[in-house]
């Protein structure tokens, strides 16, 4: 394979490895300053719910049951309701995109429910953002479904009953936070940037400076200097890794169900993919800016896109999804987000693990096939 | 080991290199031995396939045909076990500079598996050789130039190899660190009786090796001794002392002689190299030449034979030599002569610093230029040089002094004050997309020109240049000598009154260099102030005057002449430019170790 190893070799690579990453502020940079930044900004700051809409509402001619059904989108939390009076001013007002649609009671609203004739509600909404319009939606639906039922059982209209009702309970994340899925997927981002990103920099920059050239004439060999760069950064990646999984537990108070044996052995099958990665880039790239470019292409954008830790994997195109299946981020988003969320469910960790460890084995002899100790 | 033995044998090497379309061939079949326990020297100017040469002997790259053989074994399929033998340092050598002097011997010295026990004591010697002893500590980052190279070549030594590649260990180092990386060389082919192989551009480290191969592009122009090849010179070579103006005149219709081999500015003197053994009364008659200057014959020098050696063989010195021929025109009308007096001063520098934080680039240098003078800023990196030449083009402004560049404040100046100067940077900076007409197109317009103006400017630069048979060449695929005549004509598009020349001939062979300075002559007959920077200690002597400068401050100035016989001690009368550069060097310390003494 790689020749024999020598520890006395190894322990001065990882040695000077080690020197240099605590000497260059931008590995620390990417290992622990810029995950609890992406922790902040996903934490706290993107939200995938839609809370506090402004949504117009339009009455035509008051009357106390619209005004019932009106203080009914008053008191949802996600629904800011702004009143209007005529249907001009609301269309207006979505033009500006003041507000985000409209709720609309024409005149004849009261007199044609009491009377038991079809008493039809307008709802406008604005679809360009499609995921917004979809969610605010079925709010404007809930508060309408639960004010009606609430006022037949008052007025005992039971004319007015539907013939199906509809109960639903909400699983795994009853809050509908979408922190609690966005955080765990953040694990996996984070430690691609120090798995593929940093280790594709380091290497590219040994290139670069020529200091490559004078490593691989000595007598080191080829296993030698892979598992010099390997080591270093997979315990770095891993203290990114504990720190990410700390503060989502503390601070973001994600829940925690799995076991953190199943998360330290998925963890570290899934940072060998990453720094298999890196170093494959780095072999290709001849400069820290190529291996930089390509490696946010190949190893991060993916992690971010395609690993459904914000776009959901089942609605993407079947082709689509079938390239997911070389995304090692992706296996890896599904275990976290089963461990965060649901537990150890062991046939989703085995099947991903599966995957991981496949893609380990492939990313380890393209390693060993491309990786001279030679230049060209 | 047996004196005799090889510890390298390469033959019908060959390597070829493809980028895109392109493929470029940087060993043509070479056949080289190198003899085991002396120094053996790698000789031949930038781009002649030397990196390429040494990097397959260290097993770092595969030939594209052809063997090279290293201590016995095959350098392509046993790399590893050559790698336990030898070491090899590249021409960048690869310091971690994030590490101190310290830690990048730990790392060589766990790489090499030198045990633990005995490195106190090798690192003491290594460090008492290379005198970085006092900076263990320090980042290897931080040292300058020299001393890296020291450390990079300590690193390789750590574990005594068998066999030593050294890639250019002496480029841009300043002539101190020069001499100290040969004698640490010599101090192991001595004790130990290491080979070294060691490549170099700079033609006078040739006579330091035992034995060289001459290598120009790609292929081996002669191998053997160095003294062999200055002897096969010997009687050829003179030096001419012609009146002081004259003399640039003269060298420019000498050195279009069939007869004559090489004629370089050296001083006040001029030095002519013969095809064939003369007489000096005979040189005179044969190049019918005034009586009253003096011909001496001299000691030919290894550059002398190298010359000699490319133009026997051809390729580009052959191309000059058609340029050069082009009936008796030489070339004067590149450039219209500049109104005024060569009394006038053109460049006047007082009391200039520039400060940057604590650090002093530049302290208090006061010099002047006068008109159509070639003016030469010499000193190793790191002097002040560039520094001195941004302040002077009005890209940095001064910490405080006083700077005038044809009496105008570059800092302040306007466009029209701008226009009387040229400027050719280090680097080639042209674009390499475009090209040759391209880029002229382009830097006429940069300089306003339009219209017929422009039209005429363009098919003057194109002609006064011989730049026709490449206009349609992009300037990427240019040899280094089109290269640099187009940089040339872009910065004289606009006819400046000074131009200003930022080491211009860094990399170049001796050919291309000859070829440039030639260009430069003639610009100086038509009394174009020149400025120019060169670590080259050779072209210091094409200069009329020349300011020597370490750290910041101006140690010497004069005519060349003037200089190295300032610098003439007893021990050696008759300095050359480099004698006289270490001289004023070490001088300086003495007295800066004085001061701190006191």
């Amino acid at each position: 394979m790689a020749g024999r190893i020598s520890l006395r070799r190894l322990s001065g690579l990882i040695r000077k490895e080690t020197l240099q990453i605590i000497r260059d502020p931008s590995s620390i940079g990417i290992a622990f300053v810029l995950p609890v930044c992406l922790l902040v900004l996903f934490g706290y700051g993107v939200s995938l719910d839609a809370e506090h809409v402004p949504i117009g509402i339009v009455v035509e001619t008051p009357s106390a049951t619209a005004q019932d059904l009106v203080s009914s989108f008053y008191q949802s939390e996600f629904i800011d309701p702004v009143p209007y009076h005529s249907m001009k001013q609301a269309e207006d007002a979505i033009m500006h995109r003041e507000i985000s649609g409209a709720v609309w009671l024409r005149s004849g609203f009261a007199s044609d429910l009491l009377s038991g004739r079809q008493a039809p509600v307008g709802v406008i909404l604005d679809g360009v953002d499609a995921n917004t319009a979809r969610i605010v939606d079925g709010y404007i639906m809930g508060s309408w479904y639960a004010w009606l039922s609430r006022y037949v059982r008052e007025k005992r209209a039971g004319y007015l009953r539907p013939a199906v009702e509809l109960r639903h309970r909400i699983w795994f994340n009853p809050a509908v936070r979408s922190r609690n899925f966005l955080v765990p997927g953040l694990v996996a981002v984070i430690m691609t940037l120090t798995g593929g990103m940093l280790t594709a920099l380091v290497v590219a920059r040994e290139w670069e400076r020529g200091t490559m050239e004078a490593l691989i004439s000595t007598p080191v060999t080829k296993g030698e200097i892979l598992l010099g760069k390997i080591v270093p950064y997979f315990v770095l990646g891993m203290a990114g890794m504990v720190l990410t999984v700390f503060l989502a537990i503390v601070v973001f108070q994600v829940p925690f169900r799995g076991s953190f044996f199943t998360l330290a052995v998925s963890s570290a099958l899934f940072m060998l993919t990453s720094i298999f990665m890196g170093l494959i880039i780095s072999i290709g790239a001849g400069s820290q800016f190529v291996a930089g470019q390509v490696a946010i292409v190949v190893t991060f954008l993916p992690a971010f896109i395609l690993s459904g830790f914000i776009f959901d994997i089942g609605s993407m195109p079947p082709p689509v999804q079938a390239i997911t299946h070389i995304i090692p981020a992706r296996h890896f988003v599904s275990i976290l987000q089963s461990i965060f969320l649901a537990g150890d469910v062991w046939p989703v960790i085995f099947r991903s693990w599966l995957w991981l460890m496949g893609l380990n084995l492939i990313f380890f002899l393209i390693i060993m096939r491309k990786f001279h100790k030679r230049l060209l | 080991m047996d004196k005799n033995s090889l510890v390298l044998e390469a033959q019908g090497l060959k390597k070829i290199f493809r980028a895109g379309d392109r493929t470029i061939e940087a060993l043509k079949g070479v056949d080289v031995q190198v003899r085991s326990g002396m120094v053996t020297g790698l000789i031949g100017p930038d781009a002649a396939g030397k990196s390429t040469f040494m990097r397959l002997a260290a097993g770092l790259m595969k030939p594209s045909d052809g063997s090279v053989y290293v201590l016995g074994l095959d350098a392509a399929a046993e790399s590893q076990q050559i790698h336990e033998k030898i070491a090899y340092m590249p021409q960048r050598f690869g310091l971690y500079e994030d590490l101190t002097v310290q830690e990048n011997l730990d790392l060589y010295a766990d790489l090499q598996l030198f045990p633990r026990t005995k490195r106190k004591e090798r690192y003491k010697r290594l460090m008492e050789m290379t005198g970085l002893a006092p900076f263990m500590d320090r980042l290897a980052g931080r040292l300058s130039g020299g001393m890296k190279q020291k450390l990079g070549l300590a690193c390789c030594l750590i574990r005594p190899p068998e066999f030593l590649i050294l890639d250019e260990p002496t480029v841009g180092v300043d002539p101190v660190s020069r001499r100290e990386l040969w004698e640490i060389v010599y101090s192991q082919v001595d004790q130990l009786g290491m080979s070294v192989l060691v490549s170099t551009a700079y033609l006078d480290e040739a006579e330091r090796c035992s034995r060289v191969v001459l290598l120009h592009d790609g292929r081996i122009i002669g191998s053997g001794k160095p003294g062999d090849f200055s002897a096969k010179m010997a009687g050829r070579v003179f030096l001419l002392n012609p009146a002081r103006k004259e003399k640039r005149i003269l060298q420019l219709r000498l050195s279009q002689k069939p007869q004559v081999v090489d004629a370089l500015i050296q001083g006040d003197r001029i030095r002519l190299v013969m095809s064939e053994q003369l007489e000096p009364d005979q040189v005179g008659s044969s190049l019918s030449l005034p009586d009253q200057i003096e011909i001496t014959p001299v000691e030919p020098r290894f550059e002398d034979a190298f010359i000699y050696l490319l133009r026997q063989k051809g390729d580009t010195a052959t191309e000059v030599r058609e340029a050069e021929n082009q009936g008796e025109d030489i070339g004067l009308g590149i450039h219209k002569p500049v109104q005024g007096s060569r009394t006038d001063v053109v460049i006047d520098v007082q009391r200039l610093t520039k400060r940057f934080g604590e650090f002093y680039a530049v302290r208090e240098i006061t010099f002047q230029v006068r008109r159509g003078e070639i003016f030469g800023l010499l000193g190793a990196n790191g002097a002040g040089k560039s520094t001195t030449f941004r302040m002077l083009c009005g890209l940095l402004p001064p910490t405080s002094g006083k700077l005038l560049v044809a009496g105008c404040d570059m800092l302040t100046a306007g466009p029209a004050a701008k226009k009387m100067i040229g400027y050719m940077a280090q680097k080639f900076s042209l674009y390499e997309d475009l090209t040759s007409r391209e880029n002229l197109e382009f830097f006429s317009h940069a300089y306003g020109l339009s219209g017929r103006v422009r039209q005429e400017k363009i098919a003057w630069a194109m002609d006064a240049f011989g730049l026709e048979k490449v206009a349609g060449v992009r300037s990427r695929n240019l040899p280094l000598g089109f290269k640099q005549r187009l940089s040339l004509a872009a910065a004289l598009m606009h006819e400046p009154d000074v131009l200003f020349l930022d080491e211009p001939t860094s990399g170049v062979d001796p050919v291309t260099r000859r070829e440039f300075w030639r260009h430069i002559n003639v610009l100086a007959e038509a009394k174009v102030t020149i400025m120019v920077t060169t670590h080259f200690l050779e072209e210091a002597e094409y200069c009329d005057r020349l300011v020597i400068m370490a750290d910041g401050t101006i140690l010497d100035q004069g005519t060349p002449d003037e200089v190295r016989r300032r610098c003439s001690t007893e021990e050696n009368p008759s300095p050359t430019m480099e004698d006289a550069f270490i001289f004023l060097i070490q001088r300086e310390a003495q007295k800066r170790s004085l001061v701190t003494v006191e």
